[in-house]
């Protein structure tokens, strides 16, 4: 029923044992790394390139221009005309778009698999071959403007999480959002964009994933035909960010909105994320987040909080470790009628001492674990979430072993683990706690009856 | 509202081509049909189920009903309440999300083959012996409202809602499913023992599965599985007219971007000229494709960041809709565009060329849209309710083909109306007057 209320949170659960016979990996002499996921049920094919580039490696005062760039990439080469590549596409019965985040930007297309040939062939041309003129960026920076406008501005959802975002990184630039602010995104210039093109588009900082009914070898026949031949930069440089530094003190903030009729809470701690080869303490939290706030029926926060008491009407727990840098853990308490924020969130921090204090409930964690297996043999199901979760992992610089293992790993978490980790996260002063309210003062929200 | 419309219209022009999908019709002992695509490669199943009549067969004063109703389908039965039964279906690794649109109720499943028996014993718990505890009411009902009010501040729900308001009046297609704070206030559990009575019933049921099941389990599955449903529901709602004509009408609201939303009478999905619109309609408004509004609209003048347009075919109203949203400041100039180009497209139709990149792109783009058991099962169900026969994989892509240049241009000319164009704006936008 709460589903739309469950967009708020999202966690990453498993992956394939499964991938052992039918995941494949390799790299170019340029240094582009390959990986093929076959799955042979449907003649069709799933082609992406991921960059190891995103929002937080752009240069200080040019927020937004990752995800410029991106919108850009459609807009031609010295080949292929402006919008041509979309159209190429539709041509194959094909879709394509693209996507941009902090730590990668991605570009995809799905189509039959006999037309592998011609995507990669696009895809390489634009990676080194981009050709622009001020006529052609300017509308497209007016289109990156609107959507900032219909998917942040008019949302105050999305305002309240850029602004908790903001609140959470003093120095890394996580705080900064990925579609830029509004008045960096405004002065962005074509030669910004090709500027960062030139450094960050390149075959020594992609990946390349092909899911779908392949095979290896002909997978590397072609990438060897396309993508061989681009030069690589060997300018690039190692990402290096600004790192965050301890939060010693607790971050509190309230957004009042007249356009919110729900008001609710969202905390989040400053957390590690998934390393390579070292990715146990992001296990640890992925199976607490489970646990506090997976199912609203059974988890620990839905219990206490919608069941016992109905002090809300949803709960939740995120925590997505397939980040470069820190990351966050985080949590929801959209609080039932009547009652206030204060007293929601009052209930919210008893509940999590209890945790701390009473334990792991064996039960759940034991059917938790049984859905990180079944989530095994789903995922088989779509091929092209596992593409990408694959290019995820590797622009985050994880490994294809970290991937493979990262299941098993989450098996092995003890109920000792989730709890000393609960004990050592789940401090204020490592927290943003934001609270987002309607018109008034927000705490109470009377239903007619 | 048109959020469901939209994903009832993909349905049904969303179908197979792929020789590798065999669709068998299988009848259960116990007489019910389903259609089936054994996929033995992966140990699940997915299921799709569909009710007939949905949200529009809410009785009399008792909108929302079905709704929510519907919400707490998983929210206890049996023996076991709320929280049991969730830790059981947690406990398998199954999924079952329950959801209602105008024109049905839907269901859909996933279950492991290892504990298939199970998974199906608590499903038929859901669909035939929901407790309706006091306590899940107030929970979900508590959702609801919540979800009615955010509504009420969100620009693109005003919008909707007010365009379905104004063109269906008193019909259900006129009124948001979930029903109003008042309506939803007063409901009480013999409402939605009704209501449940009203639309889980065999008469109007239609199901797919896909995935690691034979013909006979899947029979013997489904006679589990609806055992004890009633024979019959509620009357279907009866035929909608669709009352906007030509105007403007703007919702005064506070936000920086206007929303619109807009449209007209649309065309009969059983309609021999009914291709010819959705591959005019590709050309002209394909949010996806390089349609004339995307490239007028968006990549020429940078006024927004999406728009499209759809066929939108119900089972009692067939409209032509679209969105689109842009700032206060440009919005009147987007609607400019969109009123010329709907003349345009009525007076000069399209292309060849253009009609050939569709048909291109909706030929091929057909089989991709098999990949995988769910969407497989999702696709089939949606055929079934259309009426379509299991063959139409194989001829879609062929009634595509024989759309001519006449077909289509004369079909631009009778369906693209700018008379009968409407426009409902949710914002401040400048330089915009209103017909109302």
């Amino acid at each position: 029923m709460i589903r739309r209320l469950a967009a708020l949170a999202a966690t990453c659960l498993a992956l394939p044992a499964w991938a052992d016979d039918h995941v494949t990996t390799f790299a170019l002499e340029n240094g582009m790394e390959v990986v093929v996921i076959e799955d042979h049920r449907a003649p069709v094919v799933v082609h992406m390139v991921w960059y190891r580039v995103g929002s937080a490696d752009e240069p200080a005062g040019k927020s937004g221009i990752a995800h410029y760039l991106e919108h850009l990439m459609f807009k031609g080469t010295d080949d292929v005309a402006p919008g041509e590549f979309s159209d190429l596409v539709a041509a194959q019965g094909g879709t394509d778009n693209a996507f941009t985040s902090y730590d990668y930007t991605g570009y995809f297309q799905r189509v039959a698999a006999d037309r592998l040939d011609l995507m990669m062939e696009l895809e390489a041309d634009r990676m080194r071959g981009l050709a622009l003129t001020e006529e052609l960026a300017l509308p497209e920076r007016a289109v990156v403007l609107e959507e900032r406008t219909q998917r942040t501005d008019s949302d105050p959802g999305s305002v309240f999480s850029e602004q908790r975002t903001a609140a959470q990184y003093l120095a890394h630039p996580y705080g900064i959002p990925v579609i830029g602010w509004r008045h960096e995104i405004a002065e962005l210039t074509l030669d910004d964009a090709l500027g960062f093109y030139r450094e960050n588009y390149a075959p020594n900082n992609a990946i390349v994933v092909v899911a779908g009914d392949v095979q290896p070898d002909e997978v590397r026949a072609l990438a060897e035909e396309h993508y061989g031949p681009l030069e690589p930069n060997p300018e690039l440089e190692p990402r290096a960010r600004p790192q965050e530094p301890p939060q010693l003190v607790e971050r509190r903030m309230t957004y009042s909105d007249p356009r919110v009729a729900q008001p609710y809470i969202v905390r989040t701690y400053l957390a590690p994320e998934r390393d390579p080869g070292d990715q146990r303490e992001a296990a640890v939290l992925t199976m607490l987040s489970e646990l506090l706030g997976g199912s609203s029926a059974t988890s620990w926060l839905g219990r206490q909080l919608q069941f016992d008491e109905p002090l809300a009407i949803y709960t939740s727990a995120f925590y997505n470790g397939l980040s470069v840098d820190d990351t966050t853990f985080g949590l929801t308490v959209v609080p039932a009628p009547g009652v206030a924020l204060d007293e929601a969130e009052a209930a919210l921090d008893e509940a999590l001492a209890r945790f701390v204090e009473e334990g792991v409930d064996a039960e759940q964690f034991e059917r938790i674990k049984m859905q990180v297996r079944a989530a095994d043999i789903y995922s088989r199901d779509d091929v092209s979430a596992l593409a990408r979760r694959y290019g995820q992992a590797l622009t985050v610089g994880l490994a294809v072993d970290d991937v493979e293992a990262w299941p098993e790993i989450l098996q092995s978490v003890t109920e000792e683990e989730v709890i000393a980790a609960a004990r050592t996260l789940l401090d204020r002063s490592n927290a943003v706690t934001g609270w987002l309210t309607g018109p008034e003062d927000g705490d109470i929200q009377e239903v007619t009856q | 509202m048109i959020r469901a419309m939209f994903a009832a219209a993909f349905s049904l022009v969303a179908l197979p081509a792929l020789a590798a999908v065999e669709i068998q019709e299988v009848t259960s002992p116990g007489g019910i049909d389903a259609w089936l695509v054994e996929e033995h490669s992966i140990p699940f199943v997915a299921l799709e189920i569909r009710f007939q009549g949905g949200a529009s067969l809410d009785a009399e004063g008792k909108r929302g009903a079905i709704n929510l109703m519907t919400g707490l389908l998983e929210e206890g039965a049996g023996d076991r309440d709320a929280q049991e039964f969730a830790a059981e279906v947690e406990g398998l690794a199954a999924s079952f999300s329950f959801d209602v649109y105008d024109d049905a109720l839907s269901v859909s499943a996933r279950f492991l083959t290892e504990n298939r028996d199970e998974a199906v014993t608590l499903l038929h718990e859901a669909l035939t012996e929901p407790r309706f505890d006091e306590g899940a009411i107030e929970r979900v009902r508590s959702q609801v409202l919540s979800i009615i009010q955010s509504d009420a501040t969100d620009p693109s729900s005003i919008a909707s809602q007010t365009f379905d308001g104004l063109a269906y009046g008193a019909h259900p297609y006129g009124s948001d499913t979930s029903g109003t704070v008042e309506s939803v206030s007063a409901l009480t559990r013999d409402d939605l023992i009704e209501a449940h009575g009203r639309v889980l019933a065999k008469d109007r049921l239609f199901v797919s599965a896909v995935g690691d099941i034979t013909p006979d389990e899947l029979g013997e599955m489904l006679d589990s599985l609806f055992d004890g449903l009633p024979a019959e529901g509620a009357p279907m709602p009866p035929s909608a007219t669709f009352e906007l004509g030509q105007g403007v009408t703007v919702v005064d609201f506070d936000t920086p971007q206007s929303v619109v939303r807009f449209g007209q009478p649309g065309i009969d999905r059983d309609s021999p000229d009914f291709f010819a619109a959705y591959v005019v309609n590709q050309v002209f408004g394909d949010q996806s494709f390089g349609s004339r509004l995307m490239r007028e609209v968006r990549e020429k003048r940078g006024l927004t960041y999406g728009i499209g347009t759809y066929l939108v075919n119900q089972d009692y109203s067939d409209t032509l809709l679209g969105q689109v949203a842009s700032g206060n400041e440009s919005v009147a100039e987007a609607i400019d565009v969109v009123r010329d180009e709907w003349a345009r497209l009525s007076e000069e139709g399209v292309t060849e060329a253009e009609l050939e990149a569709a048909k291109t792109y909706l030929t091929g783009a057909y089989p991709l849209r098999f990949d995988g058991n769910g969407p497989i099962a999702r696709i089939l169900v949606g055929m079934q309710m259309e009426g379509l026969p299991p063959s139409y994989v194989n001829t879609r892509n062929d009634i595509v083909e024989a759309v001519t240049l006449e077909d289509a241009n004369r079909v631009a000319a009778e369906l693209w109306d700018p008379e009968s164009l409407h426009f409902v704006v949710v914002g401040q936008p400048e330089g915009l007057s209103a017909t109302n």
